[in-house]
């Protein structure tokens, strides 16, 4: 069981060494000539103004709440994607229902308004 | 013992064959579509630095290593240097259930040509384009510039968004191939691809998958005309490099993707299962930079209406249907 999941393993350490491995070396390698201009945040040439930092719009980490319900119930449709064939009509009538369920809070979620981006 | 350490070189072998053929598809990737869009923009492209402009991904190696490499003062310092290896690390990772061809028999052993055949292939994919978006989320965040937070907001809402539909366009695949593993899924496809069974989960799939790469014509998170570079503004030497290597790695992936799932994997006439493997992948990838060359972009609203309103309702739909259809048939 473990076995198959060397080779994951082994890439992973390979992988992050290469990342970590191209960036360090870009570090010895490159040139060093920082200046405040240089180190400051890039505002098209003007000095910058404020804190990136400001207040963002909440449509945003709606999209996100979002996402975990749905794509929680995405998840559930896997095992029986898998199972389709031996669990026939029931699983499928079964599925209907949960996806109907599914469709109310999209039909809520849609006239909400949180779907809206003006 | 002796039977370890000969599984242990195979996965080596493996590996390294693996890394080395990405990376250099990934570098040479870039020229590729600098060639071709200027061929469609009637320019010539690079042809400067050997024949055809041949050793330019080697020449952008060593300029990206070589550039300065600043962390800007506002940054945060340690998800700054952080966020980028990320970005390549999730790109690279997705090799390693990619079945290139079919089991190769070599002195009595039967070696499968995947690095690691796991038996849920498909949800570790999924994984690994979920976590792909942390690279772009920290990096923008920890940069401290209102560009960079900017693009990864827009990046965040969208790779999210696409997520679910690309979920939802894979359920028949799965209901076909009865199986996770990927090997398995294009078995499942000898007869004939899944792009003829489900036609529509391979549109749904492949609009989703341009969204999840961050592609022109969805390319909002990067949009230079708007943003800047978005999430990677204040990015530089090989940290950027790292960036473009996730991006075209990505593009790989999703070749590969595109044709495990979809276009029938290694199956095909006349040649050997890996040349026509990696055709499809280099078509998917042709037919990417083409997209590219041809494409407007949409405006942010559009994007999240599109895929919010219609995709997402399409996706499901197209699950209930292909199940009705499979059940009547029985």
């Amino acid at each position: 069981m473990l076995d198959s999941y060397l080779p994951i393993l082994t890439l992973i350490i390979i992988a992050v060494g290469f990342s970590f491995g191209a960036a360090i070396l870009s570090r010895l390698v490159g040139e060093k000539k920082p200046s405040t201009v240089k180190l400051a945040p890039y505002e098209c040439g003007m000095p910058p103004v404020g804190s990136a930092r400001e207040r963002f719009s909440i449509k945003f980490y709606i999209i996100a709440m979002l996402f975990i319900v749905f794509d929680i119930e995405v998840v559930f449709m896997y095992p029986w994607a898998v199972m389709f064939k031996s669990l026939g009509l029931f699983g499928f009538i079964e599925m209907g229902v949960f996806i109907l369920i599914l469709l109310v809070g999209y039909a809520y979620v849609w006239k909400k308004g949180a779907l809206e981006w003006e | 013992m002796n039977e370890m350490l000969i599984s242990l070189a195979l996965i080596l072998v493996k590996l390294g064959l693996i890394f080395g053929v990405v990376l250099t598809m990934a570098a040479y990737l870039v020229l590729a579509e600098r060639k071709i869009l200027g061929r469609m923009q009637l320019r010539y492209g690079p042809n400067r630095i050997g024949p055809g402009g041949m050793i330019e991904p080697m020449c952008d190696v060593i300029k990206l290593i070589t550039k300065e490499d600043f962390i800007p003062d506002r940054a945060d310092k340690w998800v700054f240097l952080f966020a980028p290896g990320l970005t390549a690390l999730t790109a690279l990772l997705s090799f390693a259930v990619v079945p290139f061809a079919p089991p190769l028999t070599l002195f009595g052993r039967e070696i499968p040509m995947v690095v690691c055949d796991l038996n849920i292939g498909l949800l570790y994919i999924f994984g690994l384009s979920s976590l792909a978006v942390y690279g772009v989320v920290l990096g923008g965040w920890a940069s401290n510039s209102k560009y960079s937070l900017l693009g990864a907001m827009r990046g965040l809402a969208q790779l999210l968004s696409y997520e679910l539909a690309l979920g939802l366009a894979l359920v028949p695949v799965v209901m076909s191939a009865k199986s996770f593993s990927l090997t398995e899924i294009v078995m499942a496809q000898s007869t004939w691809p899944n792009i003829l069974q489900h036609p529509l989960a391979f549109i749904i799939f492949m609009i989703s998958v341009t969204a999840e790469s961050k592609r022109t014509p969805f390319d909002m998170p990067e949009a230079e005309n708007e943003i800047v570079a978005g999430f990677h503004t204040e990015y530089s030497g090989m940290r950027l490099g790292l960036f473009f290597v996730g991006e075209y790695s990505n593009l790989i992936v999703i070749g590969a993707m595109t044709t495990v799932f979809f276009l029938g994997g290694w199956h095909g006439p006349f040649l050997p299962p890996v040349v026509w493997f990696i055709m499809k992948v280099l078509f998917v990838a042709f037919i990417f930079i083409w997209m590219r060359g041809s494409m407007p972009r949409p405006r942010y609203d559009q994007l999240m209406h599109f895929g919010w309103k219609v995709l997402i309702p399409l996706a499901l739909l197209n699950v209930v249907v292909s199940g009705a259809i499979r059940i009547a048939l029985n």
